[in-house]
């Protein structure tokens, strides 16, 4: 009987649209809004992170000091990476799992949208208060974002604030995983079997039980620093009997699945675009997702590799030397099966195609050198120099940001149901690919001549390749205001060519997306789809 | 178009940068010990592994990339699995992970095995200059930044580095060795974690408050060895260099004599009566090399973060209570207890209260801090469980 009722109700109100005004943002828990939300305030975030990034590259770009002084620089360091990994990869990816994973799985809206809500805006909360600490005395943080003790206990009147951000933001992504679980596992379409659902949300259901691993772990050590410096515990403090490298451990326990939070949803948006430019299926599908859950399980059990230098006894170098190797194993599976996707394609290079293109090849660089760095005794020599810098910047910009990029450019036309500037996106493309290259690979240079990751100042043989780095990361920094700027045209009418539903030429064999109309309603799959697209098999 | 012209005009600029100063280098640097060579071959080997493998995936794509696409009509084929191929592509990077893995563990083993050795060192990580300590003859001494560096890197100090030799890699009593010798290192830190970094030595190690590390090298070619610290470890992290100077084992031997009838000097020093104006001109100094980077120059501070000493109340107050808080520190005030030695103490001590804009008019005497010094406990420290 009051099922019934409810049916009814239901039905009337079945074609709500949005609130009117600026309360429809704040109060949605509509996927569609909340990712734009989501996508918006990562975007939002990609600059402010990139401004404190070019103050670092402006104070390096000669030797001596000419803008700030250590402490702001080391600030400077500490929240450019707080900002870019918790407010504008993260984040971003979580917006493209809010739009993409309902429509690809043929669900009507994520499973707890109330919650879906309340992630956004605790997010946007904890970095608030973050930034809030670039006001304090003392000085936001200025220990590097490992906020490695003792030196984070130096911090002065931040540390406390800082803490507190970093617990909302994991309740933030903690709220937002499990969201994500309980809609893939609970809202799929009928003959949405596990095994069909496309590559994107696979990687985003085991990043989200990467998250709910980690993030506490994240929380408890901060949580620690907190009763150290505040409550005279001694965790981490050797003269009560602590140990400072226990942090390290913990610290590293959560810090290396957390960079393949940030790596496998890229995979994911990679392996969805590739194939609809190749206009052939992804090569290897059960493969792709067994390596994605094999490199989610090895980033458990790996974290020790950033630590090579605390003296460890020999047997945890040996063994965090081979099980790091070992992740060269699967990630080269997935190198090689998007290569095989490509080959014997009838490839087409629309800028979300050279944005994964160059991903899967700078990413591969940035594969290297991470191999390099498995092998412990040479990184020894490696360890802390600007060659991890390169390292890891190429595994997270032309890597997760590209894709990201790439996601867009892919996306918009189906979001807004307009066109970008193709012309205008190829030059950002073009002009991103070539910076990024000269912003980051005589970094590699710089490293193995000797120079020290984190310094203000540097001895002067270290002088050219800083330059022209420096160079290289104002040119990326500014052709980014020209995504920013084609966003911007795409959302208010773009080209004004209307889009076709499935964008992409015969996309819609590759994902449910591609079915809807463009631009795409406010509500979709109210009732599930019959059929789903099959061609991955 | 417009980009290739910007790319071509960046690669001629870092040409010609390059062309103009050609001291920079590209590669790790081979090194001057048995272990830095071995860890030179492997890095070599991994990168040459990379290249290859490189050359074939970036070849096979690049090929793909031209030949396979839309606009030469190339019609799509529908393949998408194999099993058998993708058995082949885990197969063969196994293999070649286990290639690499052997001479890597060798080296491994190589470097951990400080047995034999014939002497020891041992290195003190502090806020920001290093203490080292010679185990077996006695001599200890604390390095930090040379007095041009210092100058040069302070903000706007409108020197020119490349005037400074040595720019942030020269300091005021480097490291002195000999070759051909089997050197233990024991690596500690008296406030926040460091770590100890000369690439000719081909490794580096974490100094770490409350443990000790080890090491060891064998310097098999006499010279000067430069390196930094590469731990973040506060603000002057970047200006903490280290200076190995590596001698035969004569000069070595010379060297030794010389510093331990330096200390032996050092220490009637401390015990004869100082004039306030010699504390004052010694205090001078002592206050540019160990305080200024905090405190400034002049002595006003850095507002919220570092107390000004003009007119600081502590300074201002009991001679007692300011040399107590110079000898233990207090936040991130290091203690200078063991850092200073006595006359140095007693000189900065003296400076502070009537330098700076401070006009106190009494002075300490360095035999004073000396018996100050003696009551500071020892620091007993967890052996790690290696």
């Amino acid at each position: 009987m009051s099922a019934v009722t409810a049916e009814h109700e239901h039905d009337e109100h079945h074609d709500h649209g949005p609130e009117k005004g600026l309360l429809r943002w704040i109060i949605t828990t509509n996927h569609k809004d909340i990712g734009t939300l989501y996508l918006l305030f990562a975007l939002a975030m990609f600059f402010v992170g990139g401004a404190m990034a070019l103050v670092i590259r402006a104070e390096l770009f000669e030797p001596g000091m000419q803008f700030v002084s250590p402490q702001f620089f080391n600030s400077m360091t500490t929240m450019h990476a707080l900002v870019m990994v918790f407010g504008a990869v993260m984040p971003a990816f979580v917006g493209f799992a809010n739009w993409q994973i309902p429509l690809m799985i043929g669900a009507p809206d994520m499973a707890l949208p109330r919650m879906n809500n309340m992630s956004f805006w605790m997010l946007v909360g904890g970095i608030l208060l973050l930034a809030s600490t670039l006001f304090m005395e003392g000085g936001a943080p200025a220990s590097g974002w490992t906020l490695y003790p003792p030196l984070v206990l130096q911090t002065g009147a931040a540390l406390p604030f800082a803490i507190f951000a970093v617990h909302m933001l994991g309740i933030s992504s903690i709220m937002g995983a499990i969201n994500i679980i309980a809609t893939i596992f609970n809202m799929r379409a009928p003959k949405m079997t596990l095994m069909k659902m496309p590559l994107f949300v696979w990687t985003w259901l085991i990043t989200a039980f990467l998250l709910i691993a980690i993030m506490p772990v994240f929380a408890g050590a901060v949580t620690m620093l907190l009763t150290d410096r505040f409550f005279d515990t001694s965790f981490f403090n050797a003269a009560g009997g602590g140990d400072p490298v226990l942090y390290q451990h913990i610290f590293w326990f959560f810090g290396h699945p957390e960079v393949y939070v940030m790596i496998l949803p890229t995979f994911g948006v990679a392996s969805t675009i590739i194939p609809v430019f190749a206009r052939k299926p992804l090569f290897g599908y059960s493969s792709m997702v067994y390596a994605t859950a094999a490199i989610a399980f090895l980033s458990f059990i790996v974290w020790a590799h950033h630590m090579f230098t605390v003296g460890m006894p020999i047997a945890g170098e040996l063994y965090f030397m081979y099980a790091t190797m070992l992740i060269a194993i699967p990630t080269g599976v997935k190198i090689f099966n998007w290569t095989a996707t490509m080959w014997q394609g009838s490839m087409t290079f629309e800028t979300p195609m050279l944005f994964s293109i160059a991903f899967v090849v700078l990413f591969t660089l940035g594969g290297f050198t991470g191999l390099m760095m498995a092998l412990a005794p040479v990184d020894f020599q490696y360890h802390d120099t600007y060659f991890i810098v390169a390292h890891f910047h190429y595994t997270l910009v032309p890597a997760s940001v590209f894709i990201l990029m790439a996601g867009g450019y892919f996306w918009l036309p189906k979001w807004t149901g307009n066109m970008y500037d193709e012309k205008l996106a190829k030059f950002h493309f073009w002009l991103s690919a070539i910076s990024v290259n000269i912003l980051f690979f005589p970094q590699h240079f710089l490293g193995l001549a000797g120079m020290p990751r984190r310094i203000p100042d540097y001895a002067v043989q270290f002088a050219d390749w800083n330059m022209v780095s420096s160079i290289g990361a104002f040119i990326f920094g500014f052709s980014q205001l020209l995504f920013l700027y084609i966003v911007i045209k795409t959302i208010k009418g773009g080209t004004g060519e209307k889009v076709s539903d499935e964008v992409w030429e015969d996309a819609h064999k590759h994902g449910l997306e591609w079915t809807l109309p463009s631009p795409v309603p406010y509500h979709t799959f109210a009732t599930p789809p019959e059929k789903i697209p099959t061609e991955h098999f | 178009m417009k980009t290739k012209q910007l790319f071509a005009s960046l690669l001629l600029m870092a040409y010609g940068l390059g062309t103009a100063q050609a001291d920079y280098t590209l590669n790790l640097m081979e090194g001057v010990t048995s272990i830095s060579k071995d860890v030179y071959g492997l890095h070599m080997l991994v990168l040459w592994v990379c290249v290859f493998i490189g050359i074939v995936v970036f070849g096979a794509m690049f090929y793909s990339i031209y030949f396979h696409r839309k606009s030469r009509g190339y019609q799509a084929s529908n393949f998408h699995e194999s099993t058998k191929v993708e058995i082949l592509w885990t197969i063969i990077p196994t293999v070649i992970l286990i290639l690499l893995a052997i001479p890597a563990t060798k080296v491994m083993l190589e470097m951990d095995d400080v047995q034999d050795s014939e002497m020891t060192i041992k290195v003190t990580g502090w806020q920001w200059k290093w203490e080292y300590e010679y185990l077996d003859s006695g001599i200890r001494f604390f390095s930090s930044l040379d007095e041009a560096s210092n100058k040069a890197r302070q903000l706007n100090s409108g020197i020119d580095p490349r005037t400074v030799p040595n720019y942030l890699l020269d300091v005021d009593k480097p490291l002195v060795v000999p070759i051909n010798t089997k050197i233990r290192f024991l690596f500690t830190a008296a406030d926040v974690i460091h770590s100890w970094w000369v690439p000719d030595l081909g490794w580096k190690k974490d100094t770490i408050p409350g443990f000790i590390n080890e090491a060891w090298t064998s310097v098999e070619k006499a010279g000067t060895y430069r390196g930094q610290c590469t731990e973040l470890c506060g603000k002057d992290h970047g200006f903490m260099p280290i200076v190995v100077i590596a001698m035969e084992k004569a000069d070595y031997a010379a060297w030794v004599a010389e510093q331990k009838s330096a200390a032996v000097e050092a220490a009637s020093a401390a015990e004869k009566d100082w004039t306030q104006e010699d504390l004052i001109a010694q205090g001078e100094k002592v206050y540019a090399n160990n305080c200024a980077s905090c405190h400034m120059a002049d002595g006003a501070g850095i507002a919220g973060t570092f107390p000004a000493v003009s007119n600081s109340p502590v300074v201002l107050g009991d001679m007692n209570a300011q040399v107590e808080l110079m000898l233990n520190g207090k936040g991130m005030m290091p203690a200078f207890g063991q850092m200073l030695d006595p006359v140095d103490f007693a000189a900065v001590a003296t400076f502070i209260r009537n330098g700076l804009g401070n006009a106190v008019g009494d002075s300490i005497q360095p035999a004073a801090i000396k018996s100050l010094q003696a009551a500071i406990p020892e620091v007993v420290y967890d052996d790690d469980d290696e």
